[in-house]
Formats: structure tokens, C-alpha cells, sequence
């Protein structure tokens, strides 16, 4: 009974971010993951859902100090990765259920991966 | 031997390490291995421990723990890093946040290699560790000793 | 009404093999609010990325976690395989398999010693941890190395399994199994561990599936999600159906993962049956171009390697969302009502693995 991974991606506009969300939650998705990329000069935030092994991947373009709204108010468990993305990324992000306001996860550097980030190197044993 | 004579306590710490060397420090304690054959315990308590086994190179998070964890251990108290990353931070060595091999925070006595170590390394790591701890200790005694007998001699004068 | 207090737990803990810290809100002996905090083993791996050409990224893959290590290997070199079209030789997807497999059984066993030791039942610790040796052994034997093996690769795998070898692996299951199910029945049906872990922490199923809970976790709440069912390596082959168990409890996570020891086993068993002969890897042409979110069932549950190459020998991002990471908002629910005694018990039960979690 081998069932089939299908994975797609859609693009979502910040306002939409709500809506497309509760849509998904609505219809029985479950939150796998949210995670960034460093896209040059702006992120791009993937909302990963599964439902059944259905991948539904909502993609979402900020540029950098753009607010995002949290999503823990749907899923409550999205607060683990929406700290992660404040505190690796820098990307502010309003309304976390737990909002661990940077200690989440503390760095040497802070926002080791943010793109407006000065500095070479972060290595410091290189 | 010393290590027969004697009953070390010991206390692990995972660093910042994969896991690897850690469930192979556990191993150490299990059947196959059986270091508490020699008398060795892993204690959960700094106080109560001689030697301090440490996996994995240090971060901005965990140094202060480590150091922590170091300062309540008793003298004479002896580290034993385990794994290349506590050597000096190995594969992980280029992560941002690694500050690099556990050196770096507090004085190791003796360096285990391997990615993961193996139990055996890690059995005579710890020995070797008993060896320089028993020297520490004769090193204290002596001290202590010195010092007593100058506080006699400076007792029978006045 | 109580006094309410915060005890700080861990990160260096007696019963913890990793530092986690949990700020446990008190009401006498009982827990009301958890405050999870984690950052200890936190290294920034996700950058090596930059660092490290594709093909050697997974040495630091194998390196995220030390007992799930082939897991991760195989889920990167999954990801950048879809990425790049390859198609893997068939006695490559079954070797895969066969190791992955021995990964969760020691996995499996080494999480059931701890568990028995945060249970107080020493005994059953070292039984545990005795089988799981002769694991180690035939992972030793086969790959060379005992938790970090090292053997997958983009493409294929670096090592082959001898005829011989595939046999006396066969032979040795029978055995292996009788000395499993002697500790596994006390797991199930003794009667002090019933009484300790029965009705402690209880997820119910739509709470596991909200919370995003993943792996044995979810499944002893009844989600019957398990990733080996999309058929990766060779799983489609062999036929699989996840284990589930419906009580939610301590108990029913400690019984899943005891039947996913005899299912291991089994697959085990079938994949050195089934194991056809033929090349063990492909020739890599070409740098990775494109994106892929790679999931492989591991021990410990579901786990992502989103992988995005630009067509350079180093990826541009690799981002690794590990089982444990989303075990810990069920975690945070589970343990609100439990016996500050219990606490130890209640974390172990979802496997926190924090190596993973923070890599």
C-alpha cells in the first residue's frame, strides 16, 4: 500500500498568510514545518502542511524588518519554529503564544543568518 | 592498580556534540563494557564526582554551564575530553556558533580521539585520567602536608 | 490555592543523557505550565552547507545526531538525488533499508533502556543495552563503524553486504528476536511498569495531530502516520504498515516502540530475502539545481531536509527540521498534571533527541 508523495508550493502575499492558513487548518492539514531561506536580500518563508502525505508548501517573500503575523494562534505548536526564525533570521514576527523574545535559541552573533547581517565570516575558527 | 584501588565517580556532559560519543560513554556503563566492574560511577552530581567526562566542543550557550559544572566539582578532579569536537571542535569546527574544542573554557587532562570515540578509548582515556588524578591528590597531600608540619613548627616556637 | 513555584530542570541532569532545560511551574508536586528552553548544543550546522560540497555534506548530515546518523545520511542524499534525477541501483535501496533498519533498532533499544532507567527499573536498562551491542556489532561488522557508519552516498552506498555476511545476518535474527520479545514482554505485560506508565501524560488523537506531533509519539495516540508508507528505498518493496497503538499514554509509546523492534526485525528479515544482485551506486554527473523537501521516517519520527542547490557544487540552503523539534509542543501539553516524580518518565517518552533539535 505504498501511497504516493505529492509535493506543491504556492505563493501567498502577506495578507493572505491568515487566511490561506486557517483554510489549510480547515481542511484537516497538519503543520509540519516552517523554515527560511536567505533568497539575497530577502527571505523566503515556506509553511510546510501534510495531510495523508500531501505536501502543501505556502511560500511567502518578505524583505528584511518586515513583520510577519504568528500563526501560533492556529497552530499552537508553531511557536518552535517561529522563534527559531526570529532568532536565526532576525525576521520579526507578531502575536507568538510563547514568545521566548530572542532566547529561544542564543548565538554568538545574533541573527546568524539574516541578510542584512554585517560583518564576513561568522567563523571564528576558520 | 590505582584505578582498582580506588572508586572514581564520574559525570558527563554533552557539550554540543552529535550524540555519538555520548550513547558510547553510556555504553562504557552497560554490560559488554561494565566500568563499574572497576568501580566507577556515573553520578549525576558534580559535587560528588573525581572525573569530568566531556563530548563535544563548546558553545555560547553551554560555556557558562561548563564552567559551572566544573568550578562545584572537588579538588582533586581531573577532565577527560571524548571526541574530536572536544578536542577542538572537529567537523563542527566552522559552525558559527562553536567557540571550539572544550579547552577553550576549562583545562583538559586528557584528550580521547575518534568520531565517535569507542568504548575502549573512552575506558582508557578515563584510566589515564586516574593516573594523573592520583598525582593530583599526592601533589594536595603533600601540600597539605607542608603546610601542617610549618604550622607545627611555628606552633612549638612561640 | 497552592503557592505556585518554578523549578529549574536540567540542563545538566541525572537522568538526561543531553542537556535540555524545562522551567516546570509548581503547584506542590504537581506541574501546572512548562517552559521549554533549549539552545545547549546548538553548533549553526545548517551553514556547513556553504562550506562543504554537496557530496561531503553528508558526513556533516551523519553528524546532526549520532543515533539516528544513517537516517539523516539518507534522507540528504534522497533530497539531492530527487534534485538531480538520479535513480539509485535497486541492492542500493535494499542495503539502505537494511541499515536503516539496524539504526532503529538500536535506536529503539537504547531509548527502551532509558526509559527503563528513568523508570527506576536498572535491570532491564542493562538487558536493553546488552541487545542493543549485538547491534552495534553487525553495524561494526558491516560498515565499519558502530554509531557513526558512514556507508551512504550521493548515488548509492560505498560498501556491500556479502552473500555470506546477508546469511549470517539471517541466521542471527531468529535468536535476536526470542531475546527481544523476552524484554519487550516485560515492557508490556509487567505489572509494576503498567502501574507506573499507564494513564501518565495523555495525548488524545486530535490533540497529537493539531500539535503536529510526529512518530511514535503520534502513533501511540492513534495518527497512524509513518513516512516509511510513501515507499522510499526499498519499503514499497517490502510492504510495511505502521504500528499504531491507541491509548496515548506513557504506556502506549513505550508499546509501539516495542512492536517497531519485532517490525525492524521483520524487515530485516524480508529485505535480506528479497535483495537483489547488481551495481551498488551510480556515477554522480553535475551539480544539484533546484529544490526538494526530503522526508525519511526516523526512530524518533518524521524528519525534513529541505535541500535548495543553485547549480554550484555547494547548496545554497539546507534547512533540517528534526522529529524532536516537533515533539516538543506535545511535549509541552503532555506534561502539565504530571507528578513532578513523573517528569523525568514524561520526557523520555517522546525520545527527545536534542542533538537533532538544535543541530
Amino acid at each position: 500500500m505504498t501511497v504516493n508523495e505529492e509535493q506543491t508550493t504556492i505563493s501567498v502575499a502577506l495578507e493572505d498568510l491568515t487566511r490561506e492558513v486557517e483554510a489549510l487548518h480547515a481542511g484537516g492539514y497538519r503543520l509540519v514545518q516552517i523554515g527560511c531561506t536567505d533568497i539575497g536580500g530577502a527571505y523566503e518563508i515556506n509553511y510546510s502542511f501534510d495531510k495523508d502525505y500531501q505536501y502543501r508548501n505556502l511560500r511567502l517573500t518578505v524583505g528584511p524588518d518586515i513583520e510577519v503575523p504568528s500563526i501560533s494562534g492556529i497552530y499552537w505548536g508553531a511557536f518552535v519554529y517561529e522563534n527559531e526564525m526570529h532568532d536565526l533570521f532576525g525576521i520579526p514576527v507578531t502575536g507568538i503564544n510563547i514568545d521566548f523574545k530572542g532566547t529561544f535559541i542564543r548565538t554568538a552573533q545574533k541573527y546568524p543568518f539574516s541578510v542584512t547581517r554585517r560583518g564576513g565570516d561568522p567563523c571564528r575558527n576558520a | 592498580m590505582a584505578f582498582l584501588k580506588r572508586s572514581p565517580w564520574i559525570l558527563h556532559y554533552d557539550a554540543s556534540s552529535c550524540n555519538g560519543c555520548d550513547i558510547e560513554v553510556l555504553a562504557c556503563l552497560t554490560p559488554l563494557y561494565d566500568v563499574e566492574r572497576f568501580g566507577i560511577i556515573n553520578t549525576g552530581n558534580p559535587k560528588h564526582a573525581d572525573v569530568f567526562l566531556i563530548t563535544g566542543g563548546i558553545n555560547e550557550q553551554n560555556r557558562e554551564v561548563v564552567k559551572n559544572i566544573y568550578e562545584q566539582m572537588p579538588e582533586p578532579k581531573v577532565v577527560v575530553a571524548i571526541g574530536v569536537c572536544a578536542a577542538s571542535g572537529g567537523i563542527f569546527r566552522e559552525c558559527y556558533n562553536i567557540v571550539g574544542g572544550v579547552d577553550k573554557v576549562i583545562p583538559v587532562d586528557v584528550y580521547v580521539p575518534g568520531c565517535a570515540a569507542r568504548p575502549e578509548m573512552i575506558i582508557d582515556g578515563v584510566v589515564t585520567a586516574l593516573g594523573i588524578l592520583e598525582e593530583k591528590r599526592e601533589k594536595m597531600a603533600g601540600a597539605a602536608q607542608t603546610k601542617e608540619s610549618a604550622r607545627r613548627a611555628a606552633g612549638e616556637s612561640t | 490555592m497552592p503557592e505556585r513555584i518554578v523549578v529549574p530542570f536540567g540542563p545538566q541532569h541525572p537522568v538526561l543523557p543531553e542537556p535540555i532545560h524545562l522551567d516546570l511551574v509548581l503547584e506542590d508536586e504537581k506541574v501546572v505550565d512548562v517552559i521549554p528552553s533549549i539552545g545547549y548544543i546548538h553548533r549553526g550546522l545548517e551553514q556547513l552547507v556553504q562550506k562543504r560540497e554537496f557530496t561531503e555534506y553528508v558526513y556533516v548530515a551523519e553528524r546532526i545526531c549520532g543515533i539516528c546518523s544513517f537516517m539523516h545520511a539518507l534522507c540528504y542524499c534522497q533530497g539531492v538525488e530527487h534534485i538531480m534525477g538520479i535513480e539509485v541501483p535497486d541492492r542500493a535501496k535494499y542495503l539502505r533499508t537494511i541499515w536503516s533498519e539496524c539504526s532503529r533498532l538500536h535506536s529503539h533499544l537504547l531509548w527502551l533502556g532509558l526509559f527503563a532507567d528513568g523508570m527506576g527499573f536498572e535491570n532491564l536498562f542493562m538487558r536493553s543495552w546488552q541487545l542493543r551491542e549485538s547491534v552495534l556489532d553487525v553495524l561494526e561488522d558491516t560498515t565499519g563503524g558502530r554509531v557513526i557508519q558512514g556507508t551512504c552516498k550521493v548515488g548509492g552506498v560505498r560498501r556491500d553486504i556479502e552473500k555470506g555476511k546477508l546469511d549470517e545476518m539471517h541466521r542471527a535474527l531468529d535468536p535476536f528476536e526470542e531475546k527481544c520479545r523476552e524484554i519487550g514482554d516485560v515492557f508490556l505485560n509487567d505489572d509494576t511498569v503498567k502501574y507506573r506508565l499507564q494513564g501518565l501524560s495523555v495525548l488524545s488523537k486530535d490533540e497529537a495531530y493539531a500539535l503536529g506531533a510526529v512518530g511514535p509519539t503520534a502513533r501511540a495516540s492513534g495518527v497512524p502516520m509513518d513516512h516509511r508508507e510513501t515507499g522510499y528505498a526499498a519499503y514499497g518493496d517490502l510492504g510495511f504498515k505502521p504500528v499504531v497503538e491507541t491509548a496515548g499514554d506513557c504506556y502506549a509509546r513505550c508499546a509501539v516502540r516495542v512492536k517497531e523492534v519485532y517490525a525492524s526485525i521483520d524487515l530485516i528479515r524480508r529485505a535480506i530475502e528479497q535483495i537483489p544482485e547488481g551495481p551498488l551506486d551510480v556515477k554522480v554527473k553535475g551539480t544539484p539545481d533546484g529544490e526538494y523537501f526530503s522526508r525519511v521516517e526516523q526512530p524518533r519520527g518524521e524528519v525534513i531536509h529541505y535541500l535548495r542547490g543553485d547549480g554550484t557544487k555547494h547548496l545554497a540552503r539546507a534547512r533540517i527540521r528534526t522529529p524532536t523539534l516537533a515533539n516538543i509542543p506535545p511535549l509541552v501539553k503532555m506534561l502539565p498534571g504530571a507528578q513532578l516524580a513523573d517528569v523525568p518518565v514524561v520526557v523520555l517518552s517522546i525520545d527527545p533527541c536534542i542533538s537533532c533539535t538544535e543541530r
